[in-house]
């Protein structure tokens, strides 16, 4: 039952359905029909963004440590230093996600032209 | 009578409104408004998005979906961190009940974020629709733009405000990640590898930025460890039990933490 298991053609549409929008849409139906009625400090809430977080997170990790692609062609030290230094730079330049993105991709360019 | 009555009330309404401008609940006022929406999207916070839907481009190409499946995934899903989730339970081989699950998790706070809103655009003579609808278009960016600018519009135009924001980001990204997926056929490799890293810097970045308490910033430390290691141990549930392991910890250090501060 994954992505890739059945040839016909209307099977990742039916799973993006149903495991994309289906899984969003429902709570966005359901903030709706709340109304005004839950606090965004509520601790439940803070249970629930913790597990969204680090969800989120686990997937950023696989995309470094474990990518696809022109970027598994890269040493998995010279990702992680991008990624660490980029993430280095946002903070220094107060939270500036744009910076963060150039430095990591310019980190990521510099140290590829010395392997290629 | 009857028009001697009703006029002074109608008076009343508008006075008691002083934001409202005087085209405000016309059909040309709502399309005045819906343009001026849809104009907000062209901002630094809307370039920024556009820059994270290049690297996503990317990102679902790598998976091995087509360039439809993709852009059908970003009309209907929308939301980003959503959509990097279920692409990570495709490259996992996860299941369907198990990739529904992973990005359920992802999209809860998406509810809190809703009902957030909804106050900000209801007023009495709003269709239920209309924001079930409208819903459709909370993501990070289009939430935290539209509570932004809400202050300048008037109540009544603020559901065509959002419609036009909501809609021009949804369309103008769906048309980037169609450009970007053809393109990226044709990138040299260090180009190639520069796209695939967008996404996780992006998330990287905007994730810490967007924590509202400390846990959050100990459930992201958290996920980032676990994500591979769990990929090693269990890679069909992998990101389900980061994500669950993870946030259930930093929830456990919020409470203790909480209760420390106490006493």
């Amino acid at each position: 039952m994954s992505f890739d298991a059945f040839d016909a053609w209307w099977w990742p549409y039916l799973f993006i359905l149903a495991a994309g929008w289906l899984a969003t849409d429902l709570w966005r139906f359901l903030g709706v029909m709340l109304g005004g009625r839950i606090s965004e400090e509520s601790d439940a809430l803070v249970l629930i963004r913790s597990i969204a977080t680090a969800l989120v997170a686990a997937v950023i990790a696989k995309l470094i440590v474990f990518p696809g692609g022109a970027l598994a062609a890269t040493p998995l030290a010279l990702r992680l230093a991008a990624a660490g230094i980029g993430f280095v730079a946002y903070l220094l330049a107060r939270k500036r996600v744009i910076v963060g993105i150039l430095v990591a991709e310019a980190v990521l360019l510099v140290g590829m032209l010395q392997f290629y | 009578m009857a028009v001697a009555k009703r006029r002074p009330a109608c008076y009343g309404q508008r006075m008691s409104d002083p934001l409202s401008p005087k085209a405000s609940g016309t059909r040309s006022g709502a399309w005045r408004w819906f343009g001026r929406g849809a104009g907000a999207a062209f901002s630094i916070p809307g370039l920024i998005l556009a820059s994270a839907f290049v690297g996503f481009a990317g990102l679902a190409k790598e998976a091995g979906l087509t360039v439809v499946q993709t852009v059908f995934m970003v009309g209907v899903v929308w939301a980003l961190p959503a959509k990097v989730v279920l692409v990570g339970a495709i490259l996992s081989h996860a299941s369907l009940p198990a990739a529904a699950f992973a990005v359920s998790l992802s999209s809860v706070r998406l509810m809190p974020m809703v009902v957030a809103i909804v106050p900000e655009m209801r007023t009495p003579k709003t269709r239920k629709w209309v924001l079930y609808a409208l819903s459709h278009f909370v993501a990070v960016t289009s939430w935290v733009l539209a509570l932004d600018r809400f202050r300048h519009v008037p109540r009544d135009m603020r559901t065509a405000f959002y419609a036009g924001l909501g809609g021009t980001l949804v369309l103008a990204n769906m048309a980037v990640v169609t450009i970007v997926y053809i393109a990226a056929g044709r990138l040299p490799p260090a180009a190639s590898a520069a796209l695939l890293l967008l996404t996780p810097m992006y998330f990287l970045t905007s994730l810490w930025g967007s924590a509202r308490e400390r846990a959050s910033h100990v459930a992201m430390v958290l996920g980032l460890a676990l994500g591979p290691v769990f990929h090693l141990l269990v890679p069909e549930i992998d990101l389900l039990a980061a994500g669950v392991v993870g946030g259930v910890a930093a929830y456990a250090w919020h409470v203790i933490a909480a209760r420390r501060r106490r006493t």
